[in-house]
């Protein structure tokens, strides 16, 4: 289908902005595959999320037993460090895409989009980084009364 | 599309006021609040970067009941939220979607009660009991 070829001469600026012509050239795919990725991370955040909540809050003591001991028998194992860091990246990226759609849906003028944008992307770049972070340079042994396995060999 | 031509119960339009967007506006609240609470989630836990003795005194100041309290509250927009999000994808491709998407709200409001009254109870005697 070519949009041009049934426009009047008062459809000169419409040409750019027929709702027939979806994919213009300077956006490219991006808002398809962020619908994408919403709805594929929102699967794999449902699987991550309930197992952390469960784990943490169903089992055992539930949320009492939280404390350092807790985090270092988990963060000892691969597992849980690569469950966590999954989950920390899918959420915020799903979270940031869809704060992303909740600015575009209520900013009015440029200026705030803009800020508000600003710190969007710059809170999540800082909490991905730092969390990744904290997750794979952890030392489960700085509790000199750790009981752990890894610790105490 | 005899379905669309019928005026819903009480007047007003098929969407406005009704089930698809009360569920919409909660679905935003719940993603909004969730996402505000990782970025602190993650600042706290953080802490055990710093030291043991730091994150203890942090997660020992969150036994309270008014933490206690919030705590219920976020899991409840976290089980709303993934539930409602299983309905939006249901209602994008699944070819019945948008016929059910009513009945698959309510389902999504069963779902949370199982869900949530279980955790609710075990997490509640936790915080007020001890
Ligand atoms: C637990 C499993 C989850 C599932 C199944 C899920 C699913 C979804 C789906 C399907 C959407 C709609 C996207 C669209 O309309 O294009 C959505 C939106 C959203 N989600 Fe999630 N999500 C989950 C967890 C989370 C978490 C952990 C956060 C916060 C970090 C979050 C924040 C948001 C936000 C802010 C929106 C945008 C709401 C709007 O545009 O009105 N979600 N989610």
């Amino acid at each position: 289908m070519t949009a041009t070829t049934d426009q009047t001469a008062t459809a000169a600026t419409s040409a750019k902005l027929s709702p027939y012509k979806r994919f213009t050239p300077t956006r490219g795919n991006f808002e398809l595959w962020s619908w994408v990725f919403m709805r594929a991370s929102g699967i794999l955040l449902l699987v991550l999320v309930f197992g952390h909540l469960f784990v943490n809050l169903m089992l055992g003591e539930g949320i009492h037993a939280i404390d350092f001991a807790f985090v270092a028998g988990k963060w000892s194992s691969p597992f849980w460090q690569v469950w966590d860091m999954l989950m920390l990246w899918l959420g915020m990226l799903h979270g940031f895409n869809g704060v992303r759609t909740i600015i575009n849906d209520y900013t009015e003028r440029e200026g705030t989009r803009w800020v508000l944008k600003t710190l969007l992307v710059v809170a999540t770049v800082f909490t991905i980084v730092l969390g990744t972070l904290v997750i794979f340079t952890f030392d489960p042994c700085i509790d000199p009364n750790s009981t752990l396995s890894v610790c105490t060999k | 599309m005899a379905q669309a031509a019928t005026a819903p119960k009480g007047g007003g339009t098929l969407y406005r006021g009704r089930e698809g967007m009360w569920s919409w506006v909660a679905h935003r609240i719940s993603g909004l609040l969730l996402f505000l609470f990782l970025f602190a989630h993650v600042l706290d836990t953080a802490l055990v970067r710093v030291s043991p003795e730091a994150y203890n005194q942090v997660m020992e100041a969150y036994k309270n009941p008014v933490v206690g309290l919030g705590e219920a509250g976020l899991v409840a927009a976290v089980i709303f939220h993934a539930l409602n999000g299983l309905r939006i994808i249901a209602v994008d491709f699944w070819s019945k979607g948008p016929k059910f998407q009513k009945q698959m709200f309510w389902g999504v409001v069963i779902g949370f009660v199982v869900l949530f009254v279980p955790f609710a109870i075990r997490h509640l005697t936790n915080v007020f009991t001890h």
